[in-house]
């Protein structure tokens, strides 16, 4: 059975169809992730699985509960962790995480095997208020008090957002060891390079799915013939790469730029000849696979 | 472009500040040379902001001498203010003006005149192809839209300095790239770039890279210089091998 079954859900706000026709389900167990930018409507759709607020159209469950009659039941399943900081800036790590355990009806000390690896981390502060933490910790507070209640499905809103290159590599590797408790988990998430962590994603724009499937079934799927270049001038490459016949994107990928030729055009032969006229020095160009955000950028384009 | 040998426009000594008994920034010292794209990182907490505030003219160091774009930061923090832009993720424009009242009331605030900022307004509009959304309220424009608007409009007073801190966050991916471009842009034009990032691609774009740990900065330096020192193929790993070794 999956835990998570969506169709057709479409939701309205008075100026934008922030969802348009959203149907997926995510099974039991699963790591699931929601790659896409800010107002792409990750928010709406985690806060109608989390009961917060009703589609206009189509029908989701969460363990087989419908998400408009049965909330009550769903809201004791789940475990939200929300993009913005929620917390009680004013109680202290402890006093949170007991207030989130009381609410649920339960104990810090019953569901700890559950948080304690992530939990052990931010101990040394147990007395610090949740507003003092750095942004790393509070993540990680925030996550003990998402899983205290011991959920079976587990939504985490850009939970890495804003959050430096070593906390989020912390998180996931503290996700990747929930999964081993079986809970099922949805995660959102504006940076491409989380997608490959999970076991499937679904790539989110202007409130539709463009993609939906393992991250390496997104990269295969890519059509176009792509290449790697570089040169010691990053920006005039850019610009003379936009320049070239035939070219159908260029997009800057750090230290180098990413050249794309649709099927069937002439696969960058003379490249190298138009780049060596126009004066670039240090080049390099080999063909180069397509990761998740050459991807996202292909289907934005269509 | 970094040049070695163009003059300063950034020079921190030995700054120092706390709050209390935390060290937030402990002995900085750096230069920002014109017309460089200088990258600011660090972990969370690590101190960035302190810094940036305090290189705004925002907050006072505890110790140190600091100049920016030529004023000092004790006696000159009115011209500081007059002669940067600052733009972040956070807050930018305001969503219940129109896209020209929002440029009208940011030229206005740096006292740029009224006929110097419709010219400045419709050049801009023309520059960034929205001629026809030059009512339209901020709410109703699309995001990549209000990026770049964000952007030009921080720099609509032609400062010598502009800070952008986390400009890029929750982006999507083509935004992004477009306003990297804009920002190559502005250094070509002269105008130094002072950025802070956690895409770590965007760090391998900057001309230097500084990356504070724990109210230091631990390393200063081209991304290609900084990748070849710490044996990493890219500012990603470089990062991870100096962030990580602290646990707050």
């Amino acid at each position: 059975m999956s835990s998570i079954q969506v169709e057709h859900i479409a939701k309205h706000f008075t100026r934008v169809k922030a969802l348009d026709d959203i149907s997926f389900s995510v099974g039991k167990g699963e790591l699931f992730g929601f790659i896409g930018p800010d107002g792409a409507g990750k928010t709406t759709l985690f806060r109608i699985l989390t009961t917060l607020i009703v589609p206009d159209q189509g029908i989701a469950t969460v363990n087989g509960l419908d998400v408009v009659k049965d909330y009550r039941k769903i809201r004791e399943d789940i475990g939200y962790m929300p993009g913005r900081f929620s917390l009680y800036s004013d109680l202290s790590v402890e006093e949170n995480l007991n207030f989130y355990a009381t609410v649920f009806g339960t104990t810090v000390a019953e569901n700890y095997d559950l948080i304690r690896d992530i939990y052990v981390q931010i101990e040394p502060f147990k007395k610090r208020k949740a507003g003092k933490l750095s942004g790393g910790m509070k993540q990680k507070l925030a996550l003990c008090c998402a899983l205290i209640h011991k959920p079976s499905v587990l939504i985490l809103d850009e939970p890495t957002t804003g959050v430096d290159a070593v906390s989020r590599l912390e998180f996931w590797e503290m996700l990747k060891r929930l999964k081993n408790s079986d809970i099922t988990i949805v995660v959102a998430t504006p940076y491409m390079d989380e997608a490959s962590l999970c076991d499937r994603v679904a790539l989110i724009q202007d409130g539709k799915i463009m993609t939906i499937s393992t991250p390496s079934e997104v990269m295969k799927k890519y059509p176009n013939s792509l290449f790697s270049v570089k040169s010691d001038d990053i920006f005039s490459l850019l610009n003379d790469l936009r320049k070239f016949p035939d070219v159908h994107t260029v997009f800057a990928f750090g230290q180098a730029a990413h050249v794309s030729f649709k099927p069937g055009q002439d696969s960058g032969e003379g490249l190298q000849n138009y780049l060596q006229v126009k004066g670039h020095s240090g080049l390099t160009i080999s063909p180069v696979r397509a990761n998740i955000e050459d991807c996202f950028m292909e289907l934005m384009m269509k | 472009m970094y040049k070695p040998e163009a003059e300063n426009i950034i020079v921190v000594k030995d700054l120092v500040k706390k709050f209390g008994s935390f060290i937030a920034n402990d002995h900085l010292n750096f230069e920002v040379k014109k017309g460089e794209i200088f990258g600011f990182l660090g972990a969370n907490g690590a101190g960035k902001t302190t810094a940036i505030k305090i290189l705004c003219g925002l907050s006072y160091p505890t110790s140190g001498s600091l100049n920016v774009g030529g004023f000092d930061i004790y006696r000159e923090r009115e011209k500081i203010k007059k002669n940067i832009g600052y733009m972040s993720q956070k807050f930018s424009l305001y969503d219940d003006l129109s896209v020209f009242e929002n440029i009208r009331f940011y030229a206005g605030i740096y006292g740029l005149r009224r006929k110097v900022i419709e010219k400045r307004a419709s050049n801009l509009m023309i520059k960034l192809d929205m001629k026809e959304a030059r009512d339209m309220l901020i709410r109703d424009i699309p995001l990549g839209w209000k990026q770049k608007l964000a952007f030009s409009v921080a720099i609509i007073h032609n400062p010598k300095i502009v800070f952008l801190d986390e400009p890029t966050g929750g982006v999507d991916p083509v935004t992004r790239r477009q306003f990297w471009d804009m920002i190559f842009e502005a250094s070509r034009e002269g105008i130094t770039v002072f950025v802070t990032t956690h895409y770590m691609d965007e760090a391998e774009y900057c001309d230097r890279v500084s990356i504070m740990v724990d109210g230091k900065i631990a390393a200063l330096d081209t991304p290609e210089k900084l990748k070849s020192i710490y044996g990493a193929q890219s500012m990603n790993e470089v990062f991870l091998k100096l962030a990580r070794i602290k646990v707050e």
